[in-house]
Parts: structure tokens; sequence; C-alpha cells
């Protein structure tokens, strides 16, 4: 700096304002730069509002014409005269059902891959199946509605359903609950073609808090006698429980919300009936169906069926999200 | 890279895309019903052959149909359920018949051949009713002494959106039944109380064929294409009919354009000893006053075309063209009723 | 005393072997998918597939052409926005705002976003793009990836920048680099890895997506590469292909999906490929 006051006084000038120059040029960018990642954050919130606030709009009619009765409601008569009459109950009663049944199925198969990856895989293949089973996830959707609508579905109706149905049929209730006709489209093919889905979110987010448990416990465990499954039972599942849990309520999240797989596989039947063999709907699967030709109080159903379904969604994601978070601070994260 | 580096390739890609998108192409927009689906598509790709103009029809069935010109999001809309006057004149829509074809009953049962089997108008009714739930229940055998038909449930398959073609079926079967009209009624779509629902004629066509012991309705093309089992049918006058182009055409002679306002008419059940029971004309909707008077030309342009040349491609695939006569009256009508066509 | 030994080793036994059971069902249930779209996809795969247009029912021949143009500019197009939305969402989570409360609820947001259904996406971009613009159109379906785009790189540029060592900040800084630069020339230098894994595992989750265009892109019979119109687009023409009992429709169908699912798993594998490769020091 001293050979500069030693130099021309303009050339001096000219240089402290250049300097002054670019570093205002720099506070600009930076003050610049700061406003635009800020901004972008408020960006993904006012998504979130602007998703709320335009399903509250298009749901609107539909609120004040039907109320609470829509959530009890069963019939759904777009062309009734003179009003429609439109209620939910067929949608939402499919996607809880089709959800439980599809979380009946792949937990314990998720969490029992969870439990092979840790503990008695190889080594070299903890990868490659970690690897295969998360590319499960990566499958479109649309893909897994085709392969149920024309391998999975004829495949159960021919072999599978037509044996649990005689199965079942002297048993007084459950006789109900699986009784026939097969059929290639039907609440429990949703269901299964779900749980497929689902799957590799349990089996990751299993197997990521499995690995968190300290050695030291597992070690003691070992160190007294107990075999794999006691270990497992006794001090994996037990540290685990609140991620597990977390993961097992984010793989729901996912199955309430499945839409091209479910609707290629349902059947589109809004009755409510005992059978989970026969056909069925979900809100998602009756959105994609009739949106496109609804109007009027029809559409404004529909928006109303994907707000409650946001809702529904929102409220498990975020529990989930809850109980991931608190495992994490536990880890160590 | 750093952020003006950034912030200029942005830009440079944000006007690139905007100077490569073309202007407008002259492409006619249009949605609706998958009844006339096959003709129309057949049409417009000699149409392009021919002209250059592409015709971009959405296969979405009729109540899609209904509602996008509705809102004015295509220049035409598409629909086997015709609007009634009052509805036309409260939208500002014009009507009328482009193609008239059958609707025939399709089943997927091992061993039974196309026209085997044959079914009337009560029978048909009670099966998709679910009184008649298993192929061999007695009504059926009755009238198909000689068909083996094996002791299984009927998996019946109906429309899942709402469909012209569901319209005119259900019409049908209201008048062949009272019990249906009581409890089900006839209407784009209808409170069905059994079988699993297909998206479109083709839904419904994919899902018989794939589907075992199944039954299900579509537009006579559909099975033709796709080599289907169809059933014949007991007409009005107590006779056996085949889903023939001869067949259609006998229904639609008696169709009387000239007293129909809005040519509104609906051709099922219609009398004569060789009509095809579920005969029925496809629809087309576009607006008196349309917002963009030179693509609703363009549109108009094409129909004629149609009339002029399409009848040959039309009975090729069995649908029968409008008579010469309700030609001309359509064309009056465009003339009278749209602006600036 | 053995007895109880025995029982328990053999419960153990059982439980081991349910579980490697269910861990080759998970294989096997991809191994069936992916054989059964090569069964059906590959003899419907040739050259006309990417060089003819979509062609009417019961014809033969013809080609997905501008269904995979229509879809490779709808992703650019939701990408190109998205990402630079997530990136600076993300950056600001972990660089400007790290401890505040603006972004623990945004980050609590962002991974409810990440796993919504994306039919209610469609839904909102209709409400709020397909009705005032009258029309469908390829923006709308554009905005509606774009969406789903925003959450899964706001995740992973946050997860990456916050791997970055403080150090190397503080290094800059202490050089006089002012905190933009910082950010620019440093943080993202170093997490580059990551952000490209981030980048590359939203291209694969939109290339699958169909339910967010149903109703906001719909589909064209025609080539168009008008944004104001609809536009063609695989997922979307997969599904009215599919459904219908046209033989040459129901191939072009498979082998679209089989274009689809090995994209997306290419994109996966690359993604999981560069990410492990991420050295971030």
């Amino acid at each position: 700096m001293s050979d500069l006051t030693l130099a021309a006084p303009t050339a001096n000038e000219a240089a402290i304002g250049a300097r002054s120059a670019a570093l205002s040029r720099l506070r600009t960018n930076d003050r610049l730069f700061f406003w635009a990642t800020r901004l972008s954050a408020w960006i993904v919130l006012l998504i979130l509002g602007g998703v709320i606030v335009s399903l509250f709009i298009g749901a609107w009619p539909a609120i004040r014409a039907f109320g609470v009765d829509f959530l009890l409601v069963q019939r759904w008569a777009p062309n009734a005269q003179p009003e429609p009459i439109l209620g939910g109950l067929g949608p939402i009663y499919g996607t809880l059902v089709s959800s439980l049944i599809a979380m009946a199925i792949a937990v314990p198969v998720g969490l029992g891959v969870a439990v092979f990856l840790t503990e008695i895989c190889p080594r070299k293949l903890r990868q490659p199946i970690s690897t295969a089973i998360e590319l499960l996830a990566g499958i479109p959707s649309i893909i897994y509605g085709m392969w149920g609508f024309f391998v999975l579905g004829p495949f159960l109706a021919e072999h599978f359903q037509p044996a649990v149905i005689a199965a079942f049929e002297p048993i007084p209730v459950l006789n109900q609950i699986f009784k026939g006709p097969a059929s290639n489209l039907s609440l429990f093919n949703a269901a299964l073609v779900l749980a497929i889905m689902i799957l590799p979110f349990i089996t990751s987010i299993s197997r990521d808090v499995f690995m968190t448990v300290p050695p030291v416990l597992k070690e003691a465990a070992y160190g007294v006698g107990c075999t794999t499954w006691e270990v497992v039972r006794n001090v994996v599942i037990p540290y685990t429980r609140v991620g597990v849990i977390g993961g097992v309520m984010l793989a729901l999240g996912r199955a309430l919300g499945e839409t091209m797989a479910v609707t290629f596989v349902i059947g589109n039947s809004f009755k409510i009936q005992a059978s989970i063999f026969a056909p069925s709907t979900t809100i998602s699967a009756a959105i994609a169906s009739e949106f496109a030709e609804a109007s009027d109080l029809h559409q404004s159903a529909l928006i109303l069926l994907g707000l409650l379904l946001f809702v529904l969604t929102f409220a498990v994601l975020a529990v989930a999200r809850l109980m991931l978070m608190r495992i994490e601070r536990k880890a160590g994260n | 890279m750093n952020l003006n580096t950034f912030m200029r390739a942005a830009c440079v890609a944000a006007v690139a895309t905007i100077a490569t998108a073309p202007a407008r192409a002259a492409d006619i927009s249009g949605a609706g019903a998958t009844f006339p689906y096959p003709i129309y598509s057949k049409w417009a790709d000699a149409y392009k052959k021919e002209t250059g103009a592409g015709l971009n029809y959405q296969s979405i069935g009729s109540g899609a149909g209904i509602k996008q010109i509705q809102a004015r999001t295509v220049t035409f809309g598409a629909t086997d359920a015709p609007l009634p006057v009052e509805k036309l004149r409260k939208d500002g829509l014009v009507q009328w018949p482009q193609v008239m074809g059958g609707i025939v009953p399709v089943v997927n049962i091992e061993g039974v051949k196309p026209g085997e089997l044959v079914l009337d108008g009560a029978t048909l009714a009670d099966i998709f009713l679910g009184k008649i739930a298993r192929w061999n229940d007695p009504a059926i055998v009755k009238l198909n002494a000689g068909v083996k038909l094996p002791d299984v449930a009927i998996a019946v398959v109906r429309r899942s959106d709402g469909s012209g073609t569901t319209f005119n079926f259900t019409d049908y079967l209201s008048k062949a039944s009272d019990e249906w009209k009581a409890k089900v009624g006839s209407n784009t779509t209808v409170e069905w109380p059994v079988g699993v629902g297909a998206k479109g004629n083709d839904g419904v066509a994919g899902n018989v064929g794939q589907t075992r012991n199944s039954i299900g309705y579509v537009e006579y093309a559909y099975a033709k294409q796709n080599r289907m089992t169809h059933v014949d049918m007991i007409n009005r006058a107590g006779k056996r009919v085949a889903p023939t182009l001869a067949a259609f055409q006998a229904a639609a002679a008696n169709a009387d354009w000239v007293n129909a306002p809005g040519y509104y008419l609906i051709l099922s059940d219609q009398p004569g000893e060789a009509s095809w029971p579920m005969t029925a004309a496809t629809f087309i909707l576009m607006y008196a006053d349309p917002a963009d008077r030179a693509l609703s030309a363009e549109a108009l342009k094409f129909f004629d075309w149609a009339f002029r040349n399409g009848d040959k491609a039309a009975e090729e695939l069995d649908y029968i063209p409008m008579p010469a006569n309700v030609k001309d009256m359509i064309r009056k009508t465009w003339v009278a009723d749209i602006k600036n066509s | 005393m053995p007895a109880l030994y025995r029982a328990r080793r053999r419960r153990n036994g059982v439980a081991m072997s349910l579980c490697t059971a269910a861990a080759a069902i998970g294989v096997a249930w991809l191994l069936v998918i992916l054989a059964t779209l090569l069964w059906n996809g590959l003899g419907g795969l040739d050259l006309a597939v990417f060089t003819q247009m979509t062609p009417p029912p019961n014809v033969r021949g013809g080609g997905l052409l501008n269904a995979i143009a229509g879809s490779l500019m709808l992703t650019v197009i939701g990408v190109g926005i998205g990402a630079p939305i997530g990136l600076f969402a993300g950056t600001y989570m972990a660089e400007y705002g790290r401890y505040e409360k603006l972004t623990t609820v945004t980050r609590f947001i962002n991974d409810i976003l990440l796993s919504a259904p994306s039919i209610i996406v469609g839904l909102f971009i209709y409400g709020a793009v397909v009705v005032p613009m009258h029309g469908f159109s390829g923006l709308a379906g554009a905005l509606a990836l774009a969406v789903i785009v925003i959450p899964v790189v706001v995740r992973t540029t946050e997860n990456m920048l916050l791997l970055v060592p403080q150090q190397l900040r503080e290094a800059a800084t202490g050089l006089g680099l002012p905190r933009a630069l910082v950010v620019q020339k440093v943080a993202y230098r170093a997490a580059r890895t990551g952000l490209l894994t981030g980048l590359l595992l939203a291209v694969a989750r939109v290339s699958g997506e169909t339910a967010p265009l149903l109703f906001t892109a719909l589909s064209n019979q025609f080539w168009s590469l008008d944004l104001a119109r609809e536009i063609a687009n695989l997922p979307v023409t997969i599904n009215n292909f599919i459904n219908s009992p046209d033989p040459n429709w129901k191939r072009l169908a498979w082998a679209g999906a089989l274009i689809i699912t090995f994209a997306v798993l290419a994109l996966n594998i690359a993604a999981r490929a560069v990410g492990s490769r991420s050295a971030v020091k």
C-alpha cells in the first residue's frame, strides 16, 4: 500500500476509485445472493401454502354443499337430479384399507430384509442387495400398475384368490372378508402392489437405524450367549424403535398417496364391500379417473377428496419426520 | 460456475426457448367420446396427408369432452350423449351428428366364438344388475341352447368414466327392463350395481380381453378391430340380429333428423326386423360464437371434408355415415348458427 | 437345559430363515418386474420407436418420438426451473440461516413435500395454471414437475453443504472473500459431486411421474414443442396406450415403459456412483 501513497495523486485516486467500485460491486452481489437464497427458502413455504390454499378454494363448494356428510355417505352419484349426491366414504375406505393391508404385508418383510442386511448378509453382498432393494423404489409407479394389471392380477385371480376363498369358506366371519368371486382387479391386488412399492422405504430406513445401534450393546448381548434373533428382538429393535416407526409411517404416507399403480389394479368401484377381493377405489385413483370430465360440484368434490388426502398424508408424514428427527439427534447427526 | 455466468446462461436459455417455440400451428384441438375415436383418427390421418393440417383429438370420454368444450379449452367437443336444446342454448353451443355406430356386448368365455352367444335386453339388464351372476344361469341357457356355458361367475366390466356409450347402453337397458330403469336409470355415469370400471371404450375392450369369463360393452369398431367375441342380440321385433353394417343401417334408417331440435335423437331400441337394438349417433359440439374464429373455421373445414370424403373409411370400420340430406341440413346449420363459418 | 438351548436355537433358525426369505422375496420381486418389462418391451423396441410419431390405433408401425421429445423437454424445463430454486433454498438453509427458525420450519415442510402425493401437485397446478390459462399446456406440466423437483434438490443440497467442513469456509473468509463468493467458489465446489447426485436423483424422480401430468400437460398425438399447448409425453402416452386392446399400441406402451424404467434406473445408479466417489475433505 505504501508504494501507492508515494505515487502520483491521480493514480492513487484512480486505484482507490477502482477498488471501492469493486468492493461495492461485491457487496451488492453479496446482498443479491443472500436475498436470492432467502427468497428461494420462502418459495418452499409458499408452495405448501399455495397447495393448501388452492385445494381449499377448489373444495369450498363441496364443503358448503355436503359438510360433514361427505365423510359418512357412501353414495357417489355425480349425475343425480336435481343435485349430485357425492359421498367420499368409498374412496376413503379404500385408501385406508389398502394402505393398512399393504403395511401388514410390507412391514414384516421390510424389517426382515433389514435384519438380513445387518445381521446375516455376507459383507460383500450387502451393497448389491441393498442397491437392488432400493432400485425397487426407483421404478416409476405406472410400471407397477402395468405389471400389476398384466402379470400379478391374473396370477392372483387364477391361483391365489381361489385358494384363499376356498380355505376361508367354512369360517363364519372371515369368509365374508375373503369372499369370491376372484377378480383381476381388487382391493387386495392393489394392496399387494402397494406393499411391493413401499418395501424399499421400510427397508432402507430400518437398515440405516439398525446400523446406529452401538456395537457395544450388541456385543454385550452376544457375550451372555444370546442368539442373533434374541439380539435383534431384545436389543436392536427396542433401541431403534422410534426410527423404525418413523420409517414405517413414512412408508404409510407414500402408500396413502400412490396413484398410478393403484388406478390400474383396483377396479374403480365406489361401493364398499366386505370382501377384499372385490373391486374398490382410493382417493387418488378416484381423482385420476374422474377429474378430466368432472365439472362444478363433481370437480369440487374430487378436490375435497384431494384436500382430505393431503391433510391425512401431511399428518402421517409430519409424525414420521418428528420421529426420525429424534433418532437422528440420538445418533449424533 | 459463478453467479454471473449462471444468470447469463439462464437468460440465453430462456430466450432460446421462447424464440424457437413456433407460432401456434394450425392444429385443431378436440376432445371427447371414445366411441368414434377409431374413425376420427383414421379421418385425421388422411386429412393430414391431404392438407397438412393436424387434428389433435383427445379420446377421453363424452363427459370430459362436454366439460372441455364448456371450459373453452378445445375447439370442438365430441359426445355420444347429445345435449338437449335448452342446454345448447344456455351454453351457446351448436351440436350435430357426425357419424353413427353400434354398441355391442363382448364376452371372453373359453370356447365361445364371435356371434355364437345371443342375449336379449332383459337378460342383459339382469346381468348388469347382478341378478344373473353365473354364466350357466337358466335365463342365459334358455336363449342359447347348444352353447357350452361354464359354471363360473360372470365378471362384469363397465365404464368408470363419463361416457356417451354408457348413456346409449343404459338407455337401451332402461327401455328393455323396468327394473333397470327404476334402480339405475340412464346417464353418462350411473351407479353401477356390479362390475369393475375401465376407462374408455378401449379400457373396457382391454379389460374384457384380459379377464376370463367377463362381459362388457363397446362400440363395434373396437370389437371388430381387436377380434373380440361379440354377442348377437334379440331386437324389439323379436328377431336375432348380428352386429353388421346392414343391421346398424336398418336401425339408423328410422331416424327422423328433420324433426329433432338440436339434432337430439337417441337411436336405441329402434323398430324393424333387421335393426340392431343398440345403435347410436355421435355428436360434435362447437361454439356458435367462437373465441378464435379462424380455428373454428379450420375445424369446420375438416368436418366438411369428412362428410365429403370419409364415408368409405367409415363403412370399412362399420360406422354408418349420415344420409346425404342430413349432411346438407347440417351444412345449413353451420352457415346459419356458427359465426364466420 | 439342553431343551431350552435347542428351542432358542430353533427359534433363531426359523427367524433367520424368514429374514433371508424376505430378502430373497424382495430381490425376486425386482427381478420379476424387470423381467416382465424386458420380455414385453424388448420385442417392441426398434429404431422406429425413436424416429416416428405416435400412430393412430390399429395401424402397424409408428413410434414414440413426439412423446420422448416432449418428455425430455418437460424434464429439462421442469428441472431447469426447480433445481435453481432448490439449490438456492438449500444454500440458504445451510449457509446463511443454519440455526434460524425459518430453516427448521422449511426443512420440516420440505421433507413433507418430498413425500406428498404427486396427484395433489397436479391438482394444485391445475388450479393455479391450467384454469387461468384456459387450457392445458406443456408449461403447466413443466411447473408441476418443478414443484416435485424442488424438495429433492433442497434436501440433497442442504445435506451436502452441511458436510463441507467449516474450516474451508473460515479459511476463505480469512483471505478476504465476500460471503457470496465463499459459498459459490468454496462450498459449492467442495460439495459439487453431492449436488450432482441430487440433480440426478431429481431427474430420475420426475422422469417417471405420470399423475402430475394427467391434468396439466395432457397429451398430443402429433409433434409439438409448443409449451403453450398440450404436449406429448411418455408417461401419459404409455397410460393411454396400455389400456387399449390394440396390440400395436400395447407394444409401444411396453417399449416406452422399458425406456423410462431403464433411464430412471441408470440415473439412480449413476447418482449412486457419483455419490460414492464424492470426496469431501
